[in-house]
């Protein structure tokens, strides 16, 4: 039940990372100032934070969402399967996270 | 409706503590809702203690030597005392299961919380009313249905046809998986939840039964079905060990496959 909580939580919390996102793109659009405040705010720890956090609600969201549809295909229900199935989405989700920061980090140099 | 908290009438209170039986030289701590419609009280939680070496292993020879020894007054349901019947079924240490199966040493917590199974309403103790289920199996209609004429001996059945029927049929009704379930807890008056839509797996699978088309009909709806989010509480629960979410998915899956 814990993991269908997490799955609904993450998926709400993607709308806001997807207003986010709109916010990034109409600033970029609207000029460079705009541009700019979007820039100081992601730049910034919070920001930061922000972004990490939705970085990883997108991760165990499509993760989840994967083991949602293996499971509306009909497999997956014995508990060995299902327990691996949600445990593998709960890991493979920060661990996607964490790769895709030191990936970004590692190309960007932490701009 | 999404309830977090409990109605007013329903907050737990102090409950009355009754002294260890004399002379026992172990004993297992027993905290029991207690409720009763005729006082005017809120639900209160009893605590007793059980004479281990005059008593049977399971939870439920625990209630009934309650019942006989302390407190006759002590309300619950149960008849078969063999995982057969599904009438003691209540949620026991934070799971729902049948009192009869469950071993007392099998509970971890200091004490044997007993409390009656979730978000149904309560007749007394730790006795739900379970109408609203017993409606919506009746619901599924659960009986063959035919159409050709009945034969002169009994409907046939491959042995490779019966075996479709296994995990489905062994279902008691007791009721711990569709208690489990959180959408059943806020839909209830609308989804029929885990037990009886197994059963209805149960008749849609049955290859004698010729209704096929109206079962599905009847479960083509946003709720009777799809309020199942796939949350497992219902297979986790299962004191039979049986898996309705599995079987609420091939229910999903043949009312796709039909429009396909």
């Amino acid at each position: 039940m814990a993991l269908s909580i997490v799955h609904r939580a993450t998926g709400v919390a993607l709308y806001f990372g997807t207003l986010l996102l709109a916010w990034w793109l109409i600033a970029a659009a609207a000029g460079p100032a705009a541009y700019s405040n979007v820039q100081a705010f992601t730049g910034s720890w919070i920001g930061r934070l922000v972004l990490f956090g939705y970085t990883w609600a997108l991760m165990h969201h499509l993760l989840s969402g994967v083991r949602h549809f293996i499971w509306d295909l009909g497999y997956g229900f014995k508990t060995a399967d299902r327990e691996w199935l949600t445990w593998a989405a709960l890991i493979g989700g920060v661990t996607l996270t964490v790769l895709l920061w030191i990936v970004a980090y590692t190309i960007g140099g932490g701009r | 409706m999404v309830e977090f908290a409990l109605p007013k009438n329903s907050k737990i209170t102090g409950g009355k503590t009754w002294p260890k039986p004399e002379g026992a030289t172990e004993t297992r701590e027993f905290r029991v809702y207690r409720w009763n419609p005729d006082d005017g009280k809120n639900p209160s939680v009893d605590v007793y203690h059980v004479d281990k070496h005059d008593c049977g292993p399971m939870v439920l020879d625990g209630l009934i030597w309650i019942k006989n020894h302390i407190d006759p007054t002590l309300t619950f349901r149960r008849s078969c005392r063999e995982g057969v019947c599904g009438s003691c079924a209540m949620n026991i240490d934070g799971e729902n299961t049948l009192a009869c199966t469950k071993a007392m040493d099998d509970v971890k917590d200091t004490a044997v919380k007993v409390n009656p199974l979730p978000h149904q309403p309560v007749v007394k103790d730790l006795v739900p009313d379970l109408t609203n289920f017993y409606a919506q199996y009746a619901s599924i209609e659960p009986w063959l249905q035919t159409v050709t004429p009945t034969p002169q001996k009994e409907w046939r059945q491959s042995h490779e046809d019966r075996e479709k029927l296994d995990g489905l049929y062994e279902c008691i009704l007791c009721a711990c998986c569709s208690t489990s379930c959180p959408s059943y807890w806020w839909n209830s008056d609308r989804f029929l939840g885990p037990a009886a839509l197994l059963q209805a797996t149960r008749w849609v699978k049955d290859s004698r039964d010729e209704a096929t088309g109206e079962r599905l009909d009847n479960l083509e709806d946003p709720f009777r079905i799809y309020r199942c989010h796939t949350i497992m509480n219902c297979a986790k629960a299962c004191p039979k060990g049986l898996n309705p979410s599995e079987a609420i998915a091939n229910l999903k899956l043949k009312l796709v496959e039909r429009q396909i």
